[in-house]
């Protein structure tokens, strides 16, 4: 694991706990949506939050998938659930939220699973491995 | 009945999100490591490669489907029960997913971190 990749799986919980936070924001400016006004919702989209939003879930996606590219599923997977922290952290540190003890519990479990994912190699699939042992050459083709 | 409903709808959240993340590993494990294609072929070309792979396109129909599935779930039952609940069993069948298709090693550092983050997962939306 290099530097760069520790940014990647961070980068996918923050840019996927703020575009979140930003279409929640965004959405609850705009109002409900009937179901018989569906395409209503298109117009959100002008909604400056719901549009920074997406931004932000857009960053997330590349994030997500050179991840995928690089480490396993069940790797991965922990490090979107630290989005959930961080959004906890944000509403307590700057929006001064009350967090009971009960989400103070859920933080720890979820920091102490990603603690223990984190300390294992990120690849462990037979398939993958062998992939590393013969990289593709310049062509793309395998030797 | 609508209780029934919101279960069917996690139910169906959990199955379409599952899929769909598998579907967008496998995609990414065929397309290679990102960093070196793009310094090997250049951005345009790895981003080319990447939207060509088809089961990344597959499995962004699945994300879709999981949303609206969330939408169908939301209308019957509370988010307090839909979100945490969808979410949390999620990782765990997750687990159970890339073990089975995706052949990765689920140790039990793993199995400890799928259980832990899905009981976080649940006490922190709840």
């Amino acid at each position: 694991m290099t530097p760069v990749k520790y940014f990647v799986l961070l980068g996918i919980a923050a840019f996927g706990a703020i575009g979140d936070t930003l279409l929640a924001r965004g959405m609850k400016t705009f109002g409900s949506v009937a179901p018989s006004q569906i395409f209503h919702l298109f117009s959100a989209v002008l909604n400056p939050y719901v549009f920074l939003g997406i931004f932000f879930l857009l960053a997330f996606m590349s994030a997500y998938l050179s991840a995928l590219s690089w480490a396993d599923l069940t790797y991965v997977l922990p490090a979107t659930a630290f989005g959930y922290v961080f959004i906890a952290l944000i509403a307590r540190f700057f929006l001064h939220e009350h967090i009971s003890p009960i989400r103070w519990l859920g933080i720890v479990l979820i920091t102490a699973g990603v603690g223990f994912v984190a300390g294992g190699p990120e690849l462990s699939s037979t398939k993958k491995t062998s992939e590393k042992e013969t990289p593709l050459t310049t062509t793309g083709v395998r030797p | 009945m609508n209780n029934f409903y919101a279960w069917l709808g996690v139910f169906l959240i959990v199955v379409t999100s599952t899929t769909g993340d598998c579907l967008l590993a496998r995609a990414m494990k065929q397309v290679g490591d990102l960093g070196a294609l793009r310094k090997q072929s250049g951005l345009g070309q790895t981003i080319l490669r990447v939207l060509r792979t088809p089961s990344l396109m597959l499995g962004i129909a699945f994300m879709a489907l999981s949303f609206f599935s969330l939408l169908f779930a939301l209308s019957w039952g509370d988010v307090s029960m839909v979100g945490p609940a969808s979410a949390s069993l999620t990782f765990v069948a997750n687990a159970f997913a890339a073990k089975l298709f995706l052949q990765e090693k689920v140790d039990r550092r793993r199995w400890t971190a799928a259980v832990f983050v899905a009981a976080g997962v649940f006490l922190l939306a709840g």
